[in-house]
């Protein structure tokens, strides 16, 4: 049981069966593909084979002569005179003049079996000019880099920079030079990390349905079914209410799925076939050459440090790719860059290029992996350099409530130094070391989001409770919302199921993103059970004759407030549910809003390798999250985002990134090529949950989902350079790099 | 009265300067009251912003903004 200085919880912070458990081991658990509806179709998509090629010709009178084809579309298929935002969704959903990346898709066919429109999709055939094309994002901003799209660039960016530059972020504070004249030690270094997948299990699959008349269904996999009845209805140039979205059983997003991608064609190729459902399923290598990856980064990082550790001045200057349209995380990374330090002086510089690489999307802290590998990492260069102890120079210069972050904004209520205490007393952190093993540490941060969300929660007649959310569920937020509506009703979890409802159902909700379900979908949860506790308070007191204010709620009963209320058994919620029919009808209550009152969450890993001197293998022995949750609601899906952010992140380091050819097609577009970690590839990932209550929340919720994946790049980089002598600065840091560096620092 | 810390890219837009002081008691009336008396950050704020007023982080234009608060412009944030 969780309490915190007021309060003692009945079920917050207990670990209850997931209510998606039994679903999901049966196989009962309904994900994208699963959805089948008479009479429907299946879509193929004809992708481009070339990085970068203007379209010339594309005839589809072969596909659409086969039996069993039912509708070809192409751009000429979809409205025209969109820009902004709009114009790059639709771009990427079907390319126009030109088609930007390998797997940038051209044209769709459905028909009436999979087989039959995938041959079909063959049969289109598509005439390429090839253009010259650039993959590196310092080699897209070279003179003579090819252009990838004339007048991309918004207002951010100055007169004279290279044509691939869409946005440019500058900003800071303090003396810079002086914050560097009263170092005792400057150093500067490049570092880079490759664009990495979120590498969900479950690909993009959805089934569209669209008729003349502008009114349609669709059932998808995806975080945010509203975003993606907006963004088809933007690019296809419908009415939003009329377009109504059911999310599947969601099987991993990361951030990948808070946007659109064949979407709008199961829709389009709907309506070109008189209303008939079309069902898309990609297969691994569309989710891996035409889905948003993260970006690819490239950055320069100088730190000023005395003797005794204080920091007196930092700089960044990042360069990140998101593929063909603006979009890189360039921003985001500045701001966490350095968010873990006070710092006097400190100056972000920030360059979002085009590539010609699929347009990049959301992946868990988006950007702050990046910038933490290059900060982190550079830290932990400087602290050997003058023998100190990483763990206490980042103690001295962390962060805390009423510090100015690096950002612009003063902390509100954080817990840095709590979550760096916790590791230095947990036993990993003194855990004997052998031959060939190092130790690596690093931090890690993220804002957390709360953003627009709309709550219902509703009786039933025997007094249990259904609530109606529209965050999808990627890391156990059904459990969660359920645990915070039981205790604030006083009944027991068992009797709240919590539904993720379709678009039509509730005011609209941003997606699963930013960390935000647990923390903005529990608020309103919480805020409509107050809704509905306030009207059963008011039943019960119509029917004792007393006023609604003398009603109290205690333990899932109204009663009166005190003696001077009246002499009243305690009316249950049962009672109150079974009469609502003649008391004045359904109880339910709702919430909505934009949610503030947002935490912020560090972490902090330590992680012990062992690498092999021969190969270069490193084989990750034990690894510690420490992190602050603000209030852990269901401590095992805390332990369990932890985990999966380690392991994303781990994968990050040694393994994963998107491999190009010379000419510019991605090379391993399968698992098989690229190597996402396995369970044999990772030790039982320890945890601790760190609890400093986030006063915006009415349980002291942060966000937890993201901070994991932050300090696993740089803390591998460190526990390597520990183990070997050899600094990694470019990621993967796979067997063949490392062992090149350990050859390097021999002398080899 | 509510002085706007912008972050630095946005200087050459309103003059060199980094704060600039707006008549606001929202966030709305703020960025409106920049746009008008800065017509050049107009295609920036468009793009979407975030805003901290007292630490805090804010998409919303309903939020309203006290007397006396620290605001920061910041790009706008989102998460996956």
């Amino acid at each position: 049981m969780a309490k915190d200085e007021f309060r003692e919880f009945r079920l917050v912070g207990t670990r209850p069966d997931r209510p998606d458990g039994l679903d999901k081991v049966t196989g009962r658990a309904r994900y994208g593909a699963d959805i089948s509806a008479p009479g429907m179709l299946w879509g193929a998509v004809v992708r481009s084979p070339h990085a970068h090629a203007r379209i010339v010709k594309i005839d589809t009178s072969k596909a659409e002569a086969l039996s069993g084809v039912k509708a070809v579309v192409t751009r000429a298929d979809f409205p025209t005179g969109l820009t902004g935002d709009e114009w790059d969704l639709q771009e990427n959903t079907m390319a126009g003049d030109k088609a930007l990346y390998d797997g940038h898709a051209v044209a769709a066919v459905a028909a009436t079996s999979k087989l039959r429109a995938e041959e079909a999709a063959r049969l289109i055939e598509v005439e390429y000019e090839v253009l010259p094309h650039v993959i590196d994002v310092d080699d897209a901003i070279k003179p003579d880099a090819p252009v990838i799209r004339e007048g991309a660039a918004d207002a951010t960016v100055p007169e004279g920079m290279p044509p691939n530059v869409v946005r440019y972020f500058e900003h800071g504070r303090g003396d810079l030079d002086a914050g560097f004249a009263e170092a005792d030690l400057v150093r500067e270094n490049t570092y880079r990390t490759e664009a990495t997948h979120q590498g969900y299990i479950e690909p993009h699959a959805c089934l569209g349905q669209l008729g003349e008349d502008g009114k349609g269904e669709m059932w998808v996999c995806t975080q945010g079914h509203w975003f993606i009845r907006k963004m088809c209805a933007d690019v296809l140039g419908l009415e939003k209410s009329q377009l109504r979205v059911t999310p599947s059983e969601i099987g991993g997003g990361f951030g990948g799925k808070t946007t659109i991608f064949m979407e709008p064609l199961s829709l389009a190729l709907s309506r070109k076939a008189g209303g008939r459902p079309v069902k898309i399923v990609m297969s691994r290598s569309e989710v891996l050459r035409a889905t948003g990856p993260t970006a690819s980064a490239s950055m320069d990082v100088k730190i000023g440090m005395k003797k005794d550790g204080t920091l007196t001045a930092g700089r960044a200057e990042f360069r990140m790719q998101g593929g063909a349209f603006w979009g890189a995380p360039v921003d985001m990374a500045l701001d966490c860059a350095f968010a873990a330090y006070k710092l006097p002086a400190v100056m972000h510089i920030g360059y979002d290029v085009l590539a010609n690489r699929p347009k990049a999307a959301a992946y868990r802290a988006p950007g702050s992996p990046m910038a933490a590998c290059a900060v982190e990492s550079l830290i932990d260069e400087m602290c050997r350099e003058l023998g100190l102890d990483p763990m206490e120079v980042r103690l001295k210069n962390a962060v805390r409530e009423g510090d100015r972050s690096s950002y612009g904004p003063k902390f509100k209520s954080i817990g840095l130094v709590e979550t760096l205490e916790a590791t230095k007393a947990h036993p990993n952190f003194s855990a004997p070391l052998g031959p060939n093993q190092g130790r690596g540490i690093a931090s890690g941060f993220w804002f957390n989001h709360g953003g627009e969300t709309s709550v219902t929660i509703a009786l039933s007649e025997d007094g249990t409770v259904t609530v109606s959310a529209g965050t999808p569920d990627i890391g156990g937020s059904r459990a969660s919302i359920a645990l915070m509506t039981a205790e604030t009703l006083g009944i027991p979890y068992e009797n709240v199921r919590v539904n993720i409802v379709e678009t039509g159902a509730l005011g609209v909700n941003e997606p699963t993103h930013g960390s935000r379900a647990t923390f903005a979908t529990g608020k309103a949860a919480v805020e409509a059970a107050n809704a509905a506790i306030k009207e059963m308070c008011r039943r019960a007191a119509v029917e004792w004759g007393i006023d609604p204010e003398a009603v109290e709620w205690v333990d899932g009963a109204a009663q009166p407030a005190g003696p001077n209320a009246g002499k009243f058994p305690p009316m249950s919620i049962a009672e109150i549910a079974g009469n609502m029919g003649s008391t004045g009808g359904p109880i339910s209550g709702h919430h909505e809003g934009n949610l503030g009152g947002v935490g912020a969450s560090f972490g902090c890993h330590v992680v012990d390798v062992e690498v092999d001197p021969e190969t270069g293998r490193t084989t990750i022995l034990r690894y510690l999250v420490v992190q602050d949750a603000g209030r852990a609601i269901h401590p095992a899906y805390v332990e369990g985002q932890y985990q999966g952010g380690a392991a994303q992140g781990i994968g990050w380091a040694l393994n994963e990134g998107y491999v190009y050819g010379e000419d510019g097609r991605l090379q391993n577009s399968v698992f098989l090529d690229y190597r996402v970690p396995v369970a044999s590839d990772l030790p039982m990932i320890d945890t601790v949950i760190v609890e400093v209550p986030n006063p915006g929340h009415p349980f002291g919720v942060r966000g937890v989902g993201e901070t994991g994946i932050t300090p696993p790049l740089p803390a591998i980089a460190n526990a390597i350079h520990a183990a070997t002598g050899a600094r990694l600065r470019h990621l993967p840091m796979n067997p063949p790099s490392v062992l090149a560096a350990i050859k390097a620092v021999k002398g080899g | 009265m509510v002085e706007v810390n912008l972050w630095s890219g946005m200087r050459r837009f309103v003059g060199d300067d980094l704060t600039v002081e707006v008549e606001a008691e929202t966030i709305g009336e703020m960025l409106d009251a920049l746009v008008a008396a800065h017509p050049a950050l107009k295609p920036v704020i468009d793009q979407g912003v975030s805003v901290a007023v007292d630490g805090e982080i804010h998409q919303g234009r309903h939020v309203p903004i006290p007397q006396g608060a620290e605001v920061f412009l910041m790009h706008r944030l989102k998460g996956g």
